[in-house]
């Protein structure tokens, strides 16, 4: 449409053959409607959602399938995991308390719970990798048996969205340095806001599905 | 939180109108250990029941862990992702709750299909015995 009418109205553009009057919105500049990326970012997470949803249904059918080798009563250390999901839970609730600060205004506040978020997160990034390290070396690595390929693609990738929340988080924690609350920066924090609790009720699935009910006895 | 609204509405730099960006609920101190306190028991339990053996059956053990799972994730989004059915005009809960059904399916359905092509699977000692 516009690059036939352009030229032969240079004057006037094309916008005013399609519209001769000025035309009277609703909308008359008092009031600003919301943002659309947090409904944006929430529909991206509803997306990852389903990704994990996949994964836990892979899980779900190969998670007894141990091909003779170890099961998860054998290879799951229950302390542990009970201290990784102390130490996820543990970086929601900081987290929080840095969107209080964000709501108040106090850099400093912010700074901190952020940074003490991180260090939980990084905690739980830690103690994954320990774990993981532990079972490859105990041979129970992915290509052991269905069960372990699909445990670790479930809890991997749970651990790989953790890992790249602390690095947007470390990033955030610059840009906050740099420019103060912006209401950019407000809006970047509310979606990471977003994607670590959801990491959190991803992690209630897993430790329920997998480690819990991993270590029970087989019924069927 | 009343500063935090006189905040957005004062004199600030970068164009604030409270309900923009940053501002979209509300948080508190309060709502947030609510929703740890309640986290964490709704966590210890099921930890216990697997560590400590405490309901005879695995299969009621099993169901318990999962029950005390789906709770605890309704608390998280309720308390810590704020879902209520006014977030975006509702726009968030419908995607929510359009994503839980498809979740659903998909882990219903597989698990189902799944489980009857394991059952009526021929096993492995009758088929050595084939002609």
């Amino acid at each position: 449409m516009q690059t036939t009418l352009s030229p032969s109205l240079p004057t006037a553009g094309p916008l005013s053959v399609l519209r001769p009057a000025a035309p009277r919105f609703y909308d008359d500049g008092t009031h600003h409607p919301p943002s659309g990326t947090l409904l944006g970012f929430w529909l991206y997470l509803m997306s990852d959602c389903l990704i994990f949803a996949v994964l836990f249904a892979v899980y779900a059918v190969m998670g007894r399938s141990y091909a003779a080798g170890p099961s998860g009563a054998d290879l799951f250390d229950l302390p542990l995991v009970a201290v990784n999901t102390a130490m996820l839970l543990l970086s929601s609730i900081t987290y929080g308390f840095a969107m209080i600060g964000m709501q108040q205004r106090r850099v400093r506040a912010v700074l901190g719970w952020l940074a003490v978020t991180g260090l939980f997160g990084a905690a739980f990034v830690g103690l994954e990798l320990f774990e993981f390290t532990h079972l490859i070396h105990e041979g129970a690595g992915p290509q052991r048996s269905a069960f372990l390929s699909s445990f670790f693609a479930l809890v991997g990738t749970h651990g790989l969205h953790v890992s790249f929340g602390i690095v947007w988080l470390a990033t955030l924690m610059l840009q906050v340095r740099r420019l103060g609350l912006t209401q950019a920066n407000r809006r970047r924090l509310m979606c990471l806001s977003m994607f670590w609790h959801f990491l959190d009720v991803v992690w209630i699935g897993v430790f329920s599905v997998v480690y819990l009910m991993g270590s029970l006895p087989v019924t069927a | 939180m009343t500063q935090a609204r006189d905040d957005a509405h004062g004199p600030a730099h970068d164009h604030d109108h409270g309900h923009e960006g940053g501002d979209a609920y509300h948080a508190t101190y309060r709502g947030y250990l609510t929703g740890f306190a309640l986290s964490v028991v709704l966590t210890a339990l099921p930890f216990w029941l697997v560590m400590g053996k405490g309901l005879p059956s695995p299969v009621l053990t099993s169901a318990a862990v999962l029950v005390f799972a789906a709770v605890q994730v309704v608390v998280h989004m309720l308390y810590f992702l704020h879902m209520n059915a006014k977030v975006e005009q509702g726009w968030s809960l419908l995607a929510l709750i359009f994503t839980g059904v498809l979740v659903v399916i998909m882990l219903a359905g597989s698990v189902w299909v799944m489980h009857h092509l394991n059952t009526n699977m021929m096993p492995v000692h009758e088929m050595k015995n084939l002609p």
